[in-house]
């Protein structure tokens, strides 16, 4: 008699459960960002966020998690119930945290169920205003002449520049006179004020100055232009043969969430970067949404994957770790 | 002269531009909102604007940006406002500038000025925002192009000058006050060096980035406060206030006016830098009047002018700072950071190009600010009443809806609940420092300094590829360091410690 309540009462569970993945969404659904509400990951993040809610008929609320240069938010999401009611919404800092931390409280490849990939956004190198260099050749002559003294700008251990930063070490084969800031704010600051040489960051955070005429500027780091600053020749085709990196953004749901609900996430997702609005903010932050059948679990994982490998030769090389 | 009167004739098209935007019903609407809500949130006990920022930005995506802008800075500076009242009432600062206040503003409170307390922070606060406002008008992007001449070595020589400003802010005992401020250094000194390497975390994730300011703040002052006031309930009834003693006599209009004066420059000229110049803001008023007084030894025990500079210096540096952002595209704080993102998702992008490409939105703003300054003294003015009656709900009623609030707001700062327990083992060392009669404002400024001055030390040596003598070599940083160096030699020199000691004696 036991033995059939418990088993009567597993079915009516997995029923329970079925239905609640069938009838997904029934509530809000919260957005996890591992960095600070303003910045160019929460831009992407939030304006997808508005989107999906729209497909998905509840909201997509963003909750910034920042902390422990971008681990602590995929912490937590690892931790919260696997219903898909807490996505994660993360960029390229999730391929290089298993390298750069020692001691991560999550594996990134085997704690998560993968919805898709959202953008790939750009960066640019731009120089102080008083950096003689025309163009890339110049720079490239300006680091041959000054070596080690060559002074380089990031927001932080970790962060998009200072990836950009040290793939650019090791395209040139130079190690910089790296200078950490904590965000992009205060090493533009520098930057401006004519005292640091050189800084690779998203567009978003330097379209503005480039635009202004205040920074100098010598290419993107995308495989094509960018339209928002159609002057700008690829770092490529400027002289750094193979030299590509973006920003890339993926969502993730915690480990256990059901394929039913996955799934759905995954469709909103697309409709996301099918929506209008979505692509046309996009291009005004320099980026356009991945192809559709990129915004997948199995095109994130892979993803994922490679870019484990890119990068780890790169930041064990450079002996970096951040704890 | 034609110069001055193209000058003019300039900023009176520029302030008819901006007026014509800001002055619209929905403007004013929005302005309103953003200040009253500032207010609110600026005296709930650690909420503070960058979690209110945060929460509304979904709502302004649907605004048109220059009303979102107004509304997002109303808030800003309205918290300036609002922040002061707790800070005077019930010793309870949520914002760094504030810490300041509290030191002689509670103690007002505790004699029964309250009211001339948040008057006068009121009035100060109001003619700061004014004097702030018209700079940005006139001068932005010429200041802004000063600012960035501030180098780290500069801005290193600078918080070396904070540290003496702090030995000066103390009132007690020298060699306690030293130790607090070295102790509030090494706190300081938990989390990621400036290598990206974690100190002092015990490998705990939760020490990686360190200790939050509201969080020890709160628990210093705030929590510390509240386990004192339990043990000796009777302290507590002796604050009462009437509602008429905020209007104050003809004396004290007298005595507030030249610290309110002298607090809007110092302010100002120090909000200017994008490098965290706005943090010493408060406490370099302060000091500085305490240096200037004549009567240095009431400072601490309720004095006007301890109330009147560091609020004016604190509003002047909050409107200041809007300087580097809509002129450079900087932001010198995260509150400018968020607004910033906040342009961006109206894709404005924000850069030293925004004051020619979008004119409404930069004077629009501007204007706004003056008068949403406006309304808050007209909102503030009234409110003191209300306020001061607020001393008088028991305090045990009270106390469990402070603390309540203290929570959910350090809570708010990152959705992070270890910032609540650590503002409950502050408390603890709040009450702990009471005991030992030790001041925590110098703790405080020792935490918010240290941490900033490590950081202008390992980038100025960084880019002068180890040279020392870069922070004599550099003329701002030279004579920042010699003035320090006057400072703390007139400090240390025995014959005037003695005198210091006999006149801070107990």
């Amino acid at each position: 008699m036991r033995k059939w309540l418990i088993a009567g009462a597993g079915i009516l569970a997995l029923g329970i459960s079925g239905a609640s993945a069938q009838n997904f969404p029934t509530r809000s659904v919260t957005m996890m960002i591992p960095f600070a509400a303003g910045g160019p990951t929460d831009t992407v993040g939030r304006l997808v966020a508005e989107s999906m809610s729209k497909s998905l008929g509840q909201q997509v609320i963003v909750e910034n998690a920042a902390g422990a240069g971008g681990t602590r938010a995929p912490g937590l999401v690892v931790k919260a119930a696997p219903d898909g009611y807490t996505i994660l919404l993360h960029h390229i800092g999730m391929s290089t945290a298993p390298t750069l931390y020692r001691k991560l409280a999550y594996n990134v490849l085997n704690d998560f169920e993968f919805v898709g990939l959202v953008t790939d956004a750009p960066m640019s190198l731009i120089a102080r205003p008083g950096l003689e260099a025309k163009d890339l050749k110049g720079v490239l002559e300006y680091i041959a002449k000054t070596k080690e003294k060559t002074s380089y700008a990031n927001a932080g251990i970790g962060s998009a520049s200072h990836l950009c930063g040290m793939l650019l070490q090791a395209a040139v084969k130079q190690q910089f006179n790296t200078i950490n800031f904590n965000g992009t704010g205060p090493a533009m600051t520098d930057i401006l004020g004519d005292r640091v040489d050189l800084m690779c960051d998203q567009t978003t955070n330097t379209t503005g100055q480039i635009k202004g005429g205040k920074v100098k500027a010598y290419g993107v780091t995308t495989k094509t232009r960018v339209k928002s600053l159609p002057d700008l020749p690829t770092l490529d085709q400027a002289g750094l043969k193979g030299f590509e990196v973006a920003v890339w953004h993926g969502i993730y749901a915690p480990k256990g969430t059901p394929k039913e609900v996955v799934a759905k996430l995954t469709q909103a997702l697309q409709a996301a970067l099918k929506d209008p609005k979505v692509i046309q903010a996009f291009a005004e932050l320099g980026t356009e949404p991945v192809p559709q059948d990129q915004a997948t679990g199995a095109a994130l994982q892979a993803k994922l994957k490679a870019e484990i490998e890119k990068w780890r030769p790169l930041i064990q090389a450079a002996g970096q770790f951040a704890d | 002269m034609g110069f001055l009167a193209d000058f003019f004739s300039g900023m009176g098209a520029n302030l008819a531009l901006g007026f014509s935007q800001a002055v619209t019903l929905d403007n004013l609407f929005y302005c309103f909102v953003g200040v009253l809500l500032g207010t609110a949130i600026g005296v709930l006990p650690g909420l503070g604007p960058i979690a209110t920022i945060a929460l509304l930005l979904p709502i302004t995506f649907k605004l048109d940006p220059v009303s979102a802008l107004i509304m997002l800075s109303g808030i800003y500076y309205g918290a300036q406002y609002g922040g002061s009242t707790t800070a005077i009432l019930i010793n309870l600062p949520g914002e760094t500038s504030s810490v300041v206040t509290a030191i002689d503003g509670h103690q007002m409170a505790k004699k029964g000025k309250a009211g001339l307390a948040l008057f006068t922070s009121a009035v100060g606060s109001f003619f700061a925002g004014t004097v702030a406002t018209f700079l940005i008008v006139g001068f932005a992007p010429l200041l802004a192009s000063a600012a960035l001449k501030f180098s780290p070595a500069d801005y290193f020589s600078l918080m070396v000058m904070g540290f003496v400003a702090a030995v000066v802010l103390a009132q007690g005992s020298l060699v306690k006050a030293m130790a607090m401020i070295v102790l509030g250094l090494l706190i300081s000194m938990v989390g990621p060096s400036e290598s990206g390497a974690p100190r002092f975390t015990f490998d705990n994730p939760e020490f990686f980035d360190g200790f939050d300011f509201v969080a020890l703040s709160m628990g210093i002052f705030g929590i510390g406060e509240i386990i004192r006031n339990l043990e000796d309930d009777t302290k507590r009834e002796a604050i009462k206030s009437k509602f008429f003693d905020l209007i104050p006599t003809k004396a004290e209009l007298k005595e507030m006016i030249p610290p309110i004066l002298r607090g809007t420059t110092v302010g100002s000229v120090l909000g200017i830098l994008p490098g965290g110049g706005a943090i010493l803001g408060a406490f370099a008023a302060y000091s500085l009047e305490k240096r200037l007084s004549k009567t240095p030894q009431d400072f601490g025990k309720g004095k006007l002018a301890g109330v009147a500079a560091p609020e004016s210096a604190n509003n002047a540096g909050a409107q200041v700072s809007f300087i580097p952002m809509l002129t450079l595209g900087i932001p010198s704080n995260p509150v400018m950071a968020l607004m910033l993102g906040a342009l961006i998702i109206h894709r404005i992008v924000p850069g030293p190009t925004l004051v020619t490409d979008r004119p409404e939105l930069f004077w629009g703003v501007v204007s706004s600010m003056w008068i949403g300054n406006f309304m808050l003294l007209v909102l503030n003015l009234p409110l003191i009443g209300m306020w001061v009656k607020f001393l008088t709900i028991p305090y045990r009623l009270l106390f469990p809806g402070i603390v309540t609030i203290c929570c959910i707001g350090v809570y708010s700062v990152s959705n992070n609940p270890f910032d609540v327990h650590t503002m409950a083992a502050c408390g603890v060392i709040g009450y702990v420092l009471f005991k030992l009669e030790c001041e925590p404002a110098p703790l405080l400024l020792g935490f918010v300094i240290g941490r900033l001055m490590e950081q202008y030390f390992t980038r100025a040596m960084q880019l002068s590829f180890g040279d020392a003598t870069v922070f004599v070599r550099e003329p701002i940083s030279a004579s920042l360091l010699a003035v320090s160096a006057i400072a703390l030699v007139l400090v240390l020199l025995p014959a005037i410690r003695k005198k210091r000691e006999e006149a801070f004696a107990e």
